[in-house]
């Protein structure tokens, strides 16, 4: 580099694992820049106002893993961090609007569950639980390299070895057997009822472009559990909504001396040879940096940051065949009510709800999705925030959002108006089979499909996770060979979103680890 | 960017495809001696090796290589394109003229390599031995290129020989004597253009001409009968071979597996490793392969690629290579050279062995009426070809 550089580290892009990334730099002494295209960070994790007088985590909805470290080491709760609800209880709601079956952390109970279900729903649990111990030591650092390994790969892969063993011989074969399966299959094993195992399968594909018995399920159910080792004994919500933790990241990387400019979009990032120099801003500014930190989706970052023509052949063919196509929509509803959900009290109706009567129904969803088609029957996660939090609309008033399980981002025909606008009735008329009287309630709705979600976040395919959590795709695999460990085929350029090691979920590990990498220089 | 596949008969009509030259050759193919090249039907041989070979040599040999994979690539960013394709750097390379190249995956490993002939500023003719298309496409994203497939749109000969450049001129091609070796000129043939280069693959004065399918045939009779007094001769692969060895030419699939056809780790070879190394413009900023090429610059190649001098006659076709009785490599093409009047090999040795002066041996097997024997031949590493005479690189071509 002959230039002096501006900054030690540019991040482009305020999303959470950006911010994470910057604080933890700026704490060990880097000047570190964040630049974000929109108006307000946070990415994902935001609240934003979609009809006059409601405001709704248009993002993700829930938080359900932020990693505890992070929330600590950036001091969150001193920064704002408030929860609204935590440790909430999921309930599956039956078609028959009683018999709802409630979850609550390795707990499930209510309807009509047996009580051999429930103690082998407790078991299965435990056993995933001491699984995800394992995964979380991996999660918690870079991904080990099997080849060119250094000697913190080996430890992480002696650890992970040493881990496996601990387990013990009967859980060492368990978690190698059902590892790659599918949840499908897993279920079937253990547990008989049916809308148990509705509600379960949907945490296990939620975001991806899988269906409950597409192989790899089983880790990604795994992964979703990784919330309940962080001490997450159900999904949580925060006052004022999702755009809270964006707040709290803000202020956080603010005060340990993060510079963060909003409404300053980056058109390219400057290379020299194979080395990131700088960027080029939408206004024509170019600022320079040691090292440039992309909180971007991989295929953001290649194909319109860097440019496809910008690396080689290899890996450009490898970022293009990149599974990232979003398979789940947002749904936003303004009620002037809170809406009576057949068969649960009012309290209820602040939990988690599940609309997955049983795995088939999930599966079947899943069927029209594979094909581009509209799930006429999706499977739906609703929260209605305004159950505990009064600050997101007037009182008396309510918002429901939910995750629209399935709605492909190929969808045949493209997302237009009309499609968006059926979509959103399929979702709203599936909604009202088990809460009658909501569509009198509405007051506005909003439809987000992948091709909208894609827009308003930036990220590619609309995907939540930047990427599919899929085994092809994790560890050291992830975003994909070549671009592992945070680094990327071009020097000075790293990953720190949900497309790196070890993904979204607004768990803020890929942000932690990347910044711990990159101060290893 | 569009992907024309030529219009080919349907392999349920016809399993193997027919040259446009193939009713002339098919009358030349006196010992009807076959094989596939690229599905297409060819012959090893049309009489005798020998023959064909000393008509290179001698005379005039004329080679069918329309099965040569040709792939056109044009539009705004071609140059651009091949410039991040290929290790050599395109931008060097003039208008109507032709540059011999290699390509290389990710990893530094030689996918193919070729000849590039630039037609225009931005339209470009890239010939392979290998069928390269799935990389050629992946490559092209994010660059404004078309790229086709022409292999059967485009009917090619090659006429090599001390007298090629006489029985062209007597087609009525005047002038052609002052092309320059990797050079390339249109010229009239029957109201239609004919485009023609010098260069080949036998290491002599030669000439390689394109043409529309339509013209082959009577370019074919009309090449033929300029040469009737000046000893031409159709030679097949098997000639061609000897050709090349002599030359020292490699040969993909045979002298390294081509890149993307490996299934085991390690088993490609850089261009570095194929003594391909002039090939390889590292002040370009980008190319596939060029990082690992650096490192392996810096670290070292894994393997030496050599000519070996090989004491006695018979070819050391596949045999280990020996230093001080530790192997340390293996042949990949062999031959006896009638012309150099030597025994040569070509050879991949692992590094630091095929220094000069390495004390090298070949363990030759050979049979003779069912009986086999053992030799070891003593070898010498040569840095020039056995074969290079003076007339290959004259301009003007010489007269004979």
């Amino acid at each position: 580099m002959t230039d002096q550089a501006n900054v030690d580290a540019i991040i482009i892009g305020a999303g959470h694992n950006g911010l994470i990334c910057a604080n933890y730099l700026a704490k060990a002494g880097k000047s570190v820049l964040v630049l974000e295209a929109k108006e307000t960070v946070g990415g994902a994790a935001c609240t934003r106002e979609f009809a006059p007088g409601f405001k709704v985590s248009a993002g993700a909805q829930w938080l359900y893993q932020l990693n505890p470290n992070v929330v600590s080491d950036l001091k969150l709760l001193a920064h704002g961090l408030e929860y609204a609800a935590q440790d909430l209880e999921s309930i599956a709601l039956n078609p028959n609007g009683k018999q709802h079956i409630i979850i609550h952390g390795s707990h499930a109970g209510g309807g009509d569950l047996s009580e051999h279900d429930a103690h082998q729903f407790a078991a299965l649990q435990g056993q995933l639980l001491r699984f995800v111990n394992v995964l979380d030591r991996v999660f918690n650092r870079r991904p080990p390299k099997l080849i060119e390994s250094d000697w913190h790969d080996k430890l992480t892969l002696a650890r992970l070895g040493l881990d496996m063993k601990m387990l013990g011989k009967e859980d060492m074969s368990e978690m190698l057997r059902v590892g790659l399966i599918n949840i499908y299959d897993l279920l079937d094993e253990y547990i008989d009822n049916p809308l148990l195992k509705g509600a379960l399968s949907v945490d296990a594909v939620l975001g991806s472009h899988m269906g409950p018995r597409s192989p790899n399920t089983v880790f990604t159910y795994l992964y979703r559990l990784l919330g309940q080792h962080y001490r997450f004994n159900g999904p949580a919500l925060l006052k004022g909504g999702m755009g809270q933790l964006a707040d709290a990241l803000l202020s956080s990387a603010q005060h340990a001396g993060v510079e963060v400019r909003t409404n300053c979009a980056v058109k390219k990032v400057n290379l020299n040879a194979d080395s990131a120099q700088s960027v080029t801003l939408c206004n024509g500014e170019t600022i320079s940096a040691k090292s440039i930190v992309s909180n971007a989706d991989p295929k953001t970052t290649f194909t319109k940051l860097v440019g496809l023509r910008h690396i080689e052949g290899g890996f450009s063919r490898r970022v293009q065949v990149m599974r990232m196509n979003g398979n789940a929509a947002k749904l936003h509803l303004a009620l002037d009510g809170l809406p009576g959900f057949s068969g649960l009290s009012e309290h209820q109706t602040g939990a988690r709800l599940l609309i997955a009567p049983d795995m088939k129904y999930v599966e079947r969803a899943f069927n029209h999705a594979k094909y581009g088609e509209l799930s006429s029957a999706p499977a739906i996660d609703i929260s209605i925030p305004t159950a505990h939090d009064s600050s997101l609309a007037a009182i008396g008033q309510h918002v429901l959002c939910a995750t629209v399980q399935y709605a492909p981002y190929d969808l045949k025909g493209g997302w237009n108006d009309e499609q968006t606008k059926q979509a959103q009735n399929l979702a709203i008329d599936t909604i009202a089979q088990y809460a009658p009287r909501i569509k009198e309630q509405i007051v506005s709705a909003e439809y987000l499909s992948p091709v909208d979600l894609e827009q308003e976040f930036n990220t590619y395919g609309g995907h939540w996770h930047h990427g599919e959590i899929s085994l092809d795709q994790v560890l050291m695999m992830r975003p994909t060979p070549g671009c592992t460990q945070y680094r990327t085929p071009v020097d000075n350029l790293y990953l720190c979103g949900a497309g790196a090691h070890p993904g979204g979920g607004l768990m803020g590990l890929a942000g932690k680890n990347a910044a711990e990498e990159i101060l290893r220089g | 960017m569009i992907n024309n596949v030529s219009t080919l008969p349907q392999h349920n009509k016809q399993m193997m495809l027919h040259t446009p030259f193939h009713s002339r050759v098919v009358e030349a193919c006196e010992i009807n001696e076959w094989s596939a090249w690229q599905g297409y039907t060819t012959p090893g041989s049309y009489t005798n090796v020998e023959f064909e070979y000393f008509a290179i040599r001698s005379n005039t040999g004329v080679f069918d290589l329309t099965p040569m994979t040709k792939y056109r690539v044009t539009g705004a960013d071609a140059e651009a394109y091949l410039d991040r394709l290929l290790t050599r750097n395109i931008a060097k390379l003039g208008v109507n003229r032709v540059a011999y190249i290699v390509m290389c995956n990710d990893a530094g490993d030689v996918i193919d390599d070729g000849t590039l002939f630039r037609i225009a500023d931005n339209d470009f003719r890239l010939c392979t031995q290998e069928r390269v298309l799935d990389w050629m496409m992946w490559s092209a994203a994010g660059f404004d290129v078309n790229i086709v497939d022409e292999t059967a749109d485009v009917a090619a000969l090659a006429i090599q020989g001390p007298t090629s450049c006489r029985v062209l001129r007597n087609m009525g091609f005047a002038g052609l004597e002052n092309l320059k070796p990797f050079g390339m000129q249109n010229v009239e043939f029957n109201g239609a253009s004919v485009m023609i280069s010098r260069t080949g693959y036998t290491g002599d004065l030669g000439y390689e001409a394109w043409m529309a399918p339509e013209q082959a045939e009577s370019f074919w009779d009309a090449l033929f009968e300029a040469g009737k007094l000046r000893g031409i001769r159709a030679f097949g692969s098997q000639a061609l071979d000897i050709a090349r060895i002599e030359a020292g030419y490699l040969a993909a699939g045979v002298d390294f597996v081509p890149a993307e056809q490996i299934v085991r780790n390690g088993r490609g070879r850089s261009p570095l490793e194929l003594g391909l190394g002039w090939l390889v413009d590292f002040n370009k900023p980008l190319f596939s392969g060029r990082k690992a090429l650096l490192k392996q610059k810096e670290y070292g190649p894994r393997y030496r690629f050599v000519k070996l001098s090989v004491e006695g006659n018979k070819p050391a076709d596949h045999s280990f290579i020996y230093c001080r009785g530790k192997e340390v490599g293996t042949v990949t093409s062999a031959g006896w050279c009638p012309t150099a009047k030597t025994n040569i090999a070509l050879a991949s040795l692992e590094m630091p062995f095929g220094r000069p002066g390495d004390e090298l041996e070949a363990e030759i097997y050979y049979m003779r009426e069912l009986h086999w024997t053992r030799l070891m031949a003593k070898c010498t590493v040569i840095s020039k070809p056995v074969w290079d005479p003076a007339r290959r690189l004259q301009t003007p071509a010489p007269d004979a």
